[in-house]
């Protein structure tokens, strides 16, 4: 069973100065929170006995480590580093990312790949989907349940409508939403143990993929100061207020 | 007004909102759910019930926590240090310089509460080198972030409109030649690699919540805290006890006014024979500034206004060299003030308004803030430093150097000390300890052998000088005379004016300060504040201030001095609500935005606030402060 996840700061962020990007220096790198979720449940389905071994995948510069210690710590057996830094990490997007996971997921015969429904960086909500069509597996996305029914899975999707059920066969894809579970902590005893278990580091180009990006960010910009709204005292200064507006 | 996350100028997406949302409507919902609980502890009227946590309402005598499995998984090392700051991590670094010296196997553990190292550290800062030339002296070749050196040295004292400068001559403590504007924060975290490579096992995340005692009554070593307990004090299916780490001796670096000193010294009688600390809190910022304005490796100090002059206080503001002009800039408010309505934080606010610090910040933007308590007490408040199985090292038993208002160079050598003592002791074949936990006086006579010593006697008689009518202007010229003349050698030594918690005079006779209103500008409001200093708290957690008595805070504090805390805590931690029902007031404790400076278990008049320390991971997240 296969738990990639993403790795990256929380929300105090500022625009670098030369508008390429925001400043990643110094900031502290942590779980994406949905992929938490997604290696709580592997790991649920590892002290089932449902399946046999989690591997925890994580794609970036060398303090993607430390997260991928954490996955271990929550029970993962054995973690693999994808080194991508500098230049092809900041322009690393879901393409890239989902190219690297299915051939990983060739490469270790998964049969099973769990990842956060989105990153709460760039919420792009896509390497899921993508990861399953390269692969041409079968997909349960937002899943906020997830049973495994002999060679089948039976996913209850969260969606605009309500609550979808499918069921799917393996080999597959999923991607955790909030009600999933609740992620367990990584306790200090589990850390430690964690130092001893594997760590392999493996290059984009090993597995033959391209990260390259199709894409150029032209800018970064911080979103535009919110202006502060008039209050009025009454209905005909509101309509006098909109007509100066131009807005009737 | 709790989280004020939802402040940041910048894009939260919409499903981390969504998460923080859920929480918050599940908060709501459960406390719409289960009504006011009421104590009815010490008090004849019912008081909302405020402290949940396990330090005041013990577990083994609550029923909801019968039955759950208490026991903790243990770990034994030579050395545990606890505190990942400038002392803690020299202590670490120098211990396996040693081992790897004398090619000895030495396990050393260093537990620090910040999610990573570095991400509590606060300060100026200007770094005299003078201890990391001992520790590592290639600091350079191995990239320590000292990339400003003091070009230019200024000092004034401010009125409403005027700056007045004052020489600073050569051997006046606030010269500072030869040291380094640094960000601490970068600095320690370069200090944490230093000792991972020399193969000290760090552990962010995890803070040390109890001392562990032999049977012997000495210090066996300390536990991590407990994970999963809710709000209401009750476990919750994550639950998980912290681990308990062993060690021949532990090292506690917690920085100034650390909460597990706090129990060492009462359980050791640590105090007995020094005056009791007294303290400042010092509030910064970072600004990126207009280009034109910025001067690299300049120190400005300012004394005077806003502050009056019997009330001890100060600015700072930094040019640093680091690729983009950006200055550290803050102000330091000396927590023996005696008006009820003096707001640090607004003070802080109100100086960058001065004409000459406006003219630097005009055009800028503010990056970052933060704040934390800084010890003032210097020799005369420096305790019993060794105990069977521990010592203390760094700002927890204080050894700042204030009129220099360097205290990283000192808390360095002490670490160092520290860790030479401790290693001859442990590495010792012929040694009978008396008790399981090593004993080691040596430190202190290491100590008082030391620089450090001779440095903090010299400057022992400025800050107390102080206290005298003439305020500021009786100080300045104490120093002006003593020290530059006599450096520190007259015969006897001040004494400070008590607890600082004891100042205050109740509100009744003092006059409340008209504070300016923040222009969004140049100052600005407390909670858009706090949003910068990226503080986070597990939400489902007991508050981890917690009060000894629940009904002291609207009984005394806010009866005698309208609530000073509402005032004191630079993070909005404290507010004093109306009742749901009824008259009267209750206190709110937003335990979130706490950015762990320590100033309420300080200043707090009652002494009723008991600072512990939350889940592992919680606080402030500064970058380079």
């Amino acid at each position: 069973c296969f738990a990639p996840f993403l790795c990256l700061r929380p929300p105090q962020i500022r625009v670098k100065p030369d508008r390429t990007g925001v400043v990643t220096d110094g900031v502290k790198h942590s779980m994406n929170p949905f992929c938490e979720i997604a290696v709580e449940e592997a790991v649920k389905l590892k002290e089932k006995k449902l399946v046999k071994e989690v591997v925890a995948v994580s794609c970036g510069p060398q303090q993607v480590q430390e997260t991928i210690r954490t996955a271990l710590a929550m029970g993962a057996d054995r973690g693999i580093h994808v080194e991508v830094s500098g230049k092809d990490y900041e322009t690393l997007g879901p393409l890239q990312v989902s190219k690297i996971f299915a051939a990983l997921a060739k490469k270790e015969q998964a049969d099973l790949i769990i990842l956060g429904k989105q990153a709460i960086d760039d919420d792009c909500n896509q390497t899921g989907q993508m990861t399953a069509a390269l692969l041409d597996w079968p997909q349960g996305t937002f899943a906020s349940e997830v049973t495994l029914e002999a060679d089948k899975l039976k996913v209850v999707r969260e969606i605009d409508g309500g609550l979808e059920t499918i069921k799917i066969k393996l080999p597959a894809v999923v991607t955790a939403d909030l009600r999933l579970n609740t992620p367990r902590y990584a306790t200090l005893p589990n850390i430690m143990k964690a130092k001893k278990k594997k760590i392999v580091n493996v290059k984009p180009a090993d597995l033959g993929v391209d990260v390259s990006s199709r894409l150029e960010v032209l800018k970064v910009d911080e979103p535009p100061q919110r202006q502060s709204g008039v209050k009025v005292e009454t209905v005909h200064d509101l309509v006098e207020k909109l007509k100066e507006a131009g807005r009737i | 007004m709790t989280v004020p996350h939802c402040y940041h100028k910048h894009r939260i997406t919409l499903i981390h909102m969504t998460r923080r949302c859920i929480r918050a409507l599940k908060a709501v919902r459960a406390e719409h759910v289960a009504p006011q609980v009421y104590s009815t502890r010490w008090s004849s009227s019912t008081v909302p019930r405020i402290t949940t946590h396990y330090t005041v309402y013990p577990r083994d005598k609550d029923p909801r926590w019968e039955g759950m499995e208490m026991e903790r998984f243990a770990d034994e090392a030579d050395v545990v240090i606890v505190g990942g700051g400038p002392a803690g991590l020299s202590a670490a670094i120098r211990l396996k310089q040693l081992a790897n010296q004398h090619e000895k196997e030495l396990r050393v553990c260093v537990v620090e509460k910040a999610s990573q190292i570095g991400a509590h550290t606060l300060s100026g800062a200007c770094l005299e080198p003078t201890a990391l030339n001992e520790l590592i002296p290639d600091w350079k070749e191995r990239g320590a972030p000292l990339n400003t050196p003091v070009t230019e040295d200024k000092f004034a004292i401010l009125t409403e409109k005027y700056r007045i400068p004052v020489p600073i001559l050569p051997g006046l403590p606030m010269n500072n030649h030869g040291n380094y504007l640094v960000r601490l924060g970068h600095f320690v975290r370069w200090l944490g690699e230093q000792a991972e490579e020399l193969g000290v096992e760090l552990y962010p995340g995890y803070a040390a919540a109890e001392v562990l005692f032999h049977e012997d009554g000495s210090v066996k070593g300390i536990a991590t805290n407990d994970v999963g307990i809710g709000k209401d004090g009750s476990p919750k299916d994550v639950f998980e006890r912290g681990m308990e780490l062993h060690a021949k001796v532990t090292l506690f670096g917690e920085g100034c006014h650390g909460h597990l000193a706090k129990q060492l010294y009462k359980q050791f009688n640590l105090r007995e024979n020094c005056e009791p600390q007294t303290y400042a809190i010092g509030l910064k910022e970072l600004w990126v500034i207009d280009e034109k304005k910025w001067r690299p490796g300049r120190t400005e100090h300012s004394v005077g206004w806003p502050l009056n002059r019997n009330t001890y206080g100060g600015s700072f503001l930094y040019h640093l060299n680091e690729g983009e002009p950006l200055v550290a800039l803050g102000f330091v408010v000396g927590l023996d003030y005696t008006n009820p309505y003096l707001s640090p934080f607004r003070e802080f606010q109100r100086w960058k308004h001065h004409p000459s610090i406006m003219s630097t910040l005009e055009g800028g933007n503010r990056i970052a803030y933060g704040a934390r308590a800084l010890n003032e007490g210097g020799f005369q408040s420096i305790p019993k430093l060794t105990f069977p199985g521990g010592m203390l090292i760094g700002c927890s038993p204080g050894f700042m150097n204030v009129p220099k208002i360097k205290g990283t160079h000192t808390a360095m050598k002490s670490g160092m000390l520290a860790a030479e003592t401790a290693f001859s002791k442990i590495t010792d074949e012929n040694l009978q300890s008396e008790t399981a936990g090593l004993y080691i006086p040596e430190y202190k006579e290491a100590l008082e052998k030391s620089w450090i010593w001779k440095e903090l006697y010299a400057v022992r008689n400025i800050r107390p000088s102080f206290h005298n009518y003439f305020g500021l202007y009786g100080g300045m010229l104490y120093t002006g005379i003593f020290y530059w003349f006599l450096r520190g050698k007259e015969p006897w030594t001040l004494k400070h004016n008590g607890l600082d918690s004891a100042q205050l005079k109740p509100a009744k006779d003092c006059a409340p300060i008209e504070y300016p209103k923040p222009d969004g500008k140049i100052s600005f409001d407390l909670l858009s504040s706090v949003a910068l200093s990226g503080t986070n708290h597990e939400h489902d957690q007991p508050p981890h201030l917690t009060l000894k008595d629940d009904s002291v805070p609207v009984a005394q504090n806010l009866a005698i001095y309208d609530g000073p805390e509402q005032r004191f805590c630079p993070a909005g931690v404290y507010e004093y609500v109306p009742l749901e029902t009824g008259d009267g007031m209750r206190l709110q404790i937003n335990a979130q935005n706490c950015v762990h400076c320590k100033t309420c278990d300080i200043k707090d008049p009652s002494q009723n606030i008991n600072w512990v320390v939350p889940e592992g991971s919680g606080g402030p997240a500064y970058n380079g402060m």
